[in-house]
């Protein structure tokens, strides 16, 4: 019998990806603003990283250990949640920061709710925000030895200027990811190129802020004013790396693009029009949540259905 | 069912049955997840939780007393507005006795003093349990009710003040390098509280069935008789059947 006799139920063409494939591009492709951060920040930085991604992986061995449950620490997903859970830190944030973190990402916002695949928010937003509201302090203290004083963003809602060749450099207080423009969409061009993500989301969630900052930002159509907005703060990050989470985005083409409207006017909000200077994180755990509603409205029409009435 | 559960009542002792049933077997927060409002609220500090709790049980007490009391004389009809009044009233006295006696617990609870009226623990024993049986036994349940919701928001309170201010009834007893997790004192961390440990007590409860224990959830209006019981949720069934099958299987090999 030849192999075209076979009998079997589809999917019948399989990609060659597997998780741990892409999770390990997502950490490549981290690597740079990684490194930006840790040339930036110095050695403590580094020692952040490492210690965050560590308790991430423990935390996911332990619990799968403990509930005898199959060990999944080798598909680099806890690595990602841990790298992209330190480079939304402070540099000045003590170890310990990254240690609670890192446990409440994975235990209580992936295991919890039964392990990869299954979390409704993203593990490593989750933690930043949970971080931000208990210890505000900390967390929105960006003192450190290369840096004092506020960050591009929060100067930039007090009305002072900004020097845009810096924060599109990098060279700006900030967490430690979030700071250099230029490594984190060479992060991203690789993701891109290796088909790990598109440009739906990202796309419409940076198109739609700049629309929202020059329709209510008040200064018009002021373009160091909008460049500085799309390239200060967690913009980037969160856009590429993070509003592209497979887990906790919509899978409907439609509700992509929704989704990224949805993050850019939240994101807006919260900055131009909220307290704080920063909004990204926030926009886009409230867009995890709102996922389950978008893909329910922008459900595809199955072929042959609807069309027009005879 | 009434007739049932009187006689059921009266073979074992009343008093202790109805405080165990309420503390652990049926506790309002923790098994019957009643009452999440003020749960959520006001267990901000042990102390809070203790005095939401204690003054839930006086109301619940009181209430469920007078509700068995009138059992024959209210209307069946009308019997959920009756309720209210009482409980209504019952709430005012211990709302003015609070404000005049404990001050910083009366400011402490706020609205929520007055809202127990509408709080679904004592409408629900008042409707399930004091309507339908007699006196003594209902006061105990009520009792145990409130004991139960006592120590359930004593419990959550004490963990979200631990965690987010470092103290336990105000008394400072973690390191000084303890950095309080503030918000543990928010409304999140509620929720974070009351989900573990609600995870925790199944969890005890699931190891002491096991060891033969019988800590099933029995209803109020359970008569043991499984067979024609239709909680198919009850624990206790659910290894009786076990027992039945273990058994015909022994038979069978002999």
């Amino acid at each position: 019998m030849s192999d075209l006799m076979k009998v079997s139920s589809n999917p019948h063409v399989r990609s060659k990806s597997t998780t741990a494939s892409i999770m390990l591009t997502v950490v490549i492709a981290l690597l740079p603003a990684a490194g930006f951060g840790i040339y930036n920040f110095g050695p403590k930085a580094l020692l952040l990283i490492l210690v965050t991604v560590a308790s991430t992986v423990a935390t996911e061995f332990a619990f799968e250990k403990i509930c005898k449950k199959k060990v999944t620490i080798g598909d680099y997903s806890a690595v990602v949640t841990g790298l992209l859970l330190a480079l939304n830190l402070p540099v000045s944030a003590p170890w310990w920061i990254g240690v609670v973190g890192g446990v409440f990402a994975i235990l209580v916002v992936k295991m919890l709710f039964g392990g990869i695949g299954q979390n409704f928010m993203n593990p490593a937003l989750g933690a930043r925000c949970f971080l931000l509201i208990s210890f505000t302090s900390i967390m929105t203290n960006f003192d450190c030895d290369a840096y004092t004083g506020a960050t591009p963003l929060a100067n930039l809602k007090s009305g002072e200027s900004v020097n845009i060749l810096d924060m599109v450099i990098g060279r700006t207080a900030g967490t430690i990811g979030e700071t250099s423009m230029i490594a984190i969409v060479i992060g991203a061009c690789i993701l891109i190129l290796f088909g790990i993500i598109d440009l739906r989301i990202p796309g419409t969630y940076i198109v739609t802020l700049a629309v929202f900052v020059t329709l209510f930002g008040g200064r018009g159509f002021d373009w160091p004013y909008i460049s500085a907005h799309l390239s200060g703060g967690g913009l980037m990050l969160g856009a590429f790396f993070m509003a592209t989470d497979y887990v906790t985005r919509p899978i409907t083409k439609n509700g992509q693009y929704l989704y990224g409207v949805l993050l850019g006017v939240l994101t807006g909000i919260f900055r131009i029009f909220g307290p704080s200077a920063e909004g990204v994180s926030y926009a886009i755990i409230i867009g995890n949540l709102l996922v389950p509603l978008i893909e329910k409205i922008t459900l595809p029409k199955a072929f042959g259905k609807g069309g027009e009435k005879a | 069912m009434s007739q049932i559960d009187e006689k059921e009542v009266k073979r074992e002792n009343p008093v202790a049955e109805r405080l165990i049933n309420g503390i652990v077997k049926e506790n309002p927060t923790f098994v019957l997840m009643l009452g999440m409002c003020p749960t959520l609220a006001v267990t901000t500090s042990a102390i809070n939780g203790l005095g939401m709790g204690l003054t839930t049980m006086v109301v619940l007490a009181l209430s469920n007393v007078f509700i068995s009391l009138l059992r024959n004389i209210i209307p069946d009809k009308v019997r959920i507005p009756a309720f209210i009044v009482i409980i209504a009233s019952f709430v005012t006295m211990v709302e003015l006795l609070l404000q005049g006696f404990l001050p910083f617990l009366y400011d402490a609870l706020g609205i929520y003093i007055p809202l127990i009226v509408v709080n679904c623990i004592i409408l629900g024993r008042a409707e399930a349990y004091a309507y339908k049986n007699p006196v003594i036994p209902s006061l105990f349940d009520g009792i145990g009710m409130g004991l139960g919701f006592s120590v359930a928001l004593t419990c959550i309170g004490a963990v979200r003040e631990l965690l987010g201010a470092g103290e336990i009834f105000g008394i400072h007893v973690m390191p000084d390098s303890f950095v309080p997790v503030s918000i543990f004192i928010m409304a999140p961390g509620a929720f974070f509280v009351l989900a573990t440990l609600t995870a925790i007590q199944n969890k005890v409860k699931i190891i002491g069935e096991r060891k033969g224990k019988d800590m099933s959830k029995i209803q109020s209006g359970c008569n043991s008789d499984c067979m024609n019981c239709a909680d198919t949720g009850c624990a206790k069934r659910l290894i009786d059947n076990k027992n039945e099958t273990a058994g015909e299987e022994e038979k069978n090999n002999a």
